[in-house]
């Protein structure tokens, strides 16, 4: 076994340290290490965005980075997208709009939005659906997710 | 997926970064956004047992205009490149390419370098520094050249880099107001890697074709400098007729590969098509 390190991500405010093989994922350290298990396993392969979490604040997938490379840096999960009870405008519209059914591609779903949102605070349908390119959904057929995206957005623009 | 087991360094100078190279030899590998290397290494296609990690060596990335040339850190992610203002006014070629790499969370991890680097033969990047006649800087322990980015390719993810040799930024020419620039690709449905892709620069005067570069992608085992369709459309007013013959020779003297996407015949129809909808849209750009 190659030797481990010592690594520390701050997670949704909350600073994380643990002593890590270099070959983790990062996926893997925050739900098995951190407990954090809002961000889901999916396709394993860069394609599906089911582990899609924020890093210094751009979206990625997190089984396509290694612990190690986040050393040192923040992360925001879907867990720290609320403010305590209060849900973020995009989880509120997604419950809203029924953006989700089975629910598995709604947390790193949500993660993708909010960086678009962050980006394009006033996106077109063809902008929020090449937004979200990077996250499949097999329930939905996409109609809900890009309705609840457009809701939130208006929403996060009347808060500001 | 997990790959297997590797040491991991995190030289913070680039000439550490080379010495790391140098001891571990073949065994070692250098990743920036790790995007091509992760997934390669989780399917034990590769299995390195040193990973280089350039990310904590300062001023590998960003976009600079200095004397009439762009340059660009390996380490720039395809996001950079995508929304960078300096890049959408003097060289929109890359942005137009950035754009239709992969999905919005590979942009804003993968890097420009590392997709030179590892050149897959379907990568988008390759084809667009080719059109633009780009050089690549590499340091090496007794080098720091510059290669131009047609030596650059050798082959199927084979390049001029030796195994202790990192690239460190690219260098391309600022265009002329004149040009107009286009990236015409057929995605793979699941990954978004180019079945064919296209990358267009011209630039008009009098009417006339007088500057022009075209790189391919995804059709042969290296991307690639079509000189054949170049030479169909210099000097020459582009009428449909001089851009379908110029088109017709994208496929000369090139072996096209052959999978479950596309037939060797199917893609270098799709190149040619291609090609010729890339310089449409480059001269209807050209001529605003």
């Amino acid at each position: 076994m190659a030797a481990t390190r010592r690594i520390t991500i701050n997670i949704n405010g909350v600073s994380t340290s643990h002593e890590v093989e270099p070959r983790l994922l990062l996926v893997h350290y925050i739900r098995d290490m951190v407990e954090l298990t809002g961000t889901h396993v999916g396709c394993e392969t860069s394609v599906c965005g089911a582990c899609t979490v924020m890093l210094n604040g751009a979206a990625i997938k997190s089984c396509t980075v290694l612990a190690v490379q986040a050393d040192g840096e923040e992360v925001l999960t879907i867990e720290g997208l609320a403010q305590g009870e209060q849900l973020h405008p995009l989880q509120e519209a997604f419950w809203e709009c029924h953006g989700l059914q089975c629910g598995y591609c709604t947390p790193g779903m949500i993660l993708s939005a909010y960086q678009l949102l962050l980006r394009l605070p006033r996106p077109t349908e063809e902008e929020i659906r090449h937004g979200i390119e990077g996250n499949l959904c097999r329930c939905t057929g996409y109609q809900h997710i890009v309705d609840a995206v457009q809701q939130a957005a208006g929403q996060m623009r009347a808060r500001r | 997926m997990i790959p297997a087991s590797f040491d991991y360094l995190t030289p913070t100078t680039l000439g550490e970064a080379v010495e790391a190279l140098v001891s571990h030899g073949e065994n070692a590998r250098v990743i920036a956004g790790g995007h091509s290397l992760l997934p390669m290494m989780k399917l034990r296609l590769a299995r390195p047992g040193v990973l280089v990690d350039l990310s904590k060596i300062p001023d590998l990335s960003g976009i600079q205009q200095e004397n009439g040339q762009i340059t660009i850190g390996a380490l720039t992610t395809h996001y950079e490149i995508e929304s960078s203002d300096l890049l959408k006014d003097k060289c929109p070629l890359l942005p137009q390419t950035a754009r239709v790499i992969g999905d919005a969370q590979v942009r804003n991890r993968g890097t420009i370098g590392g997709s030179l680097a590892h050149a897959d033969p379907a990568a988008d990047i390759p084809a667009s520094i080719l059109a633009l006649g780009g050089e690549l800087r590499v340091r090496g322990p007794d080098s720091d050249r510059w290669i131009q980015a047609e030596d650059f390719f050798l082959g199927l993810m084979t390049t001029a880099l030796k195994p202790d040799e990192i690239l460190t930024k690219i260098r391309i020419p600022v265009l002329s107001d004149r040009v107009g620039t286009s990236y015409q690709k057929v995605a793979q449905k699941a990954s978004g890697f180019a079945i064919v892709g296209v990358a267009v620069h011209l630039g008009m005067d009098g009417g006339l074709c007088a500057e022009i570069g075209v790189g391919v992608t995804g059709l042969g085992s290296k991307p690639y400098r079509a000189r054949g369709v170049e030479e169909g459309l210099r000097n020459r007013r582009l009428e449909p007729s001089v851009i379908e013959a110029a088109s017709s020779q994208v496929a000369q003297d090139v072996d096209p590969l052959e999978d479950i996407h596309a037939s060797a015949e199917f893609r270098a129809h799709l190149a040619r098509l291609y090609t010729a909808r890339a310089i449409v849209e480059a001269a209807k750009m050209a001529e605003r």
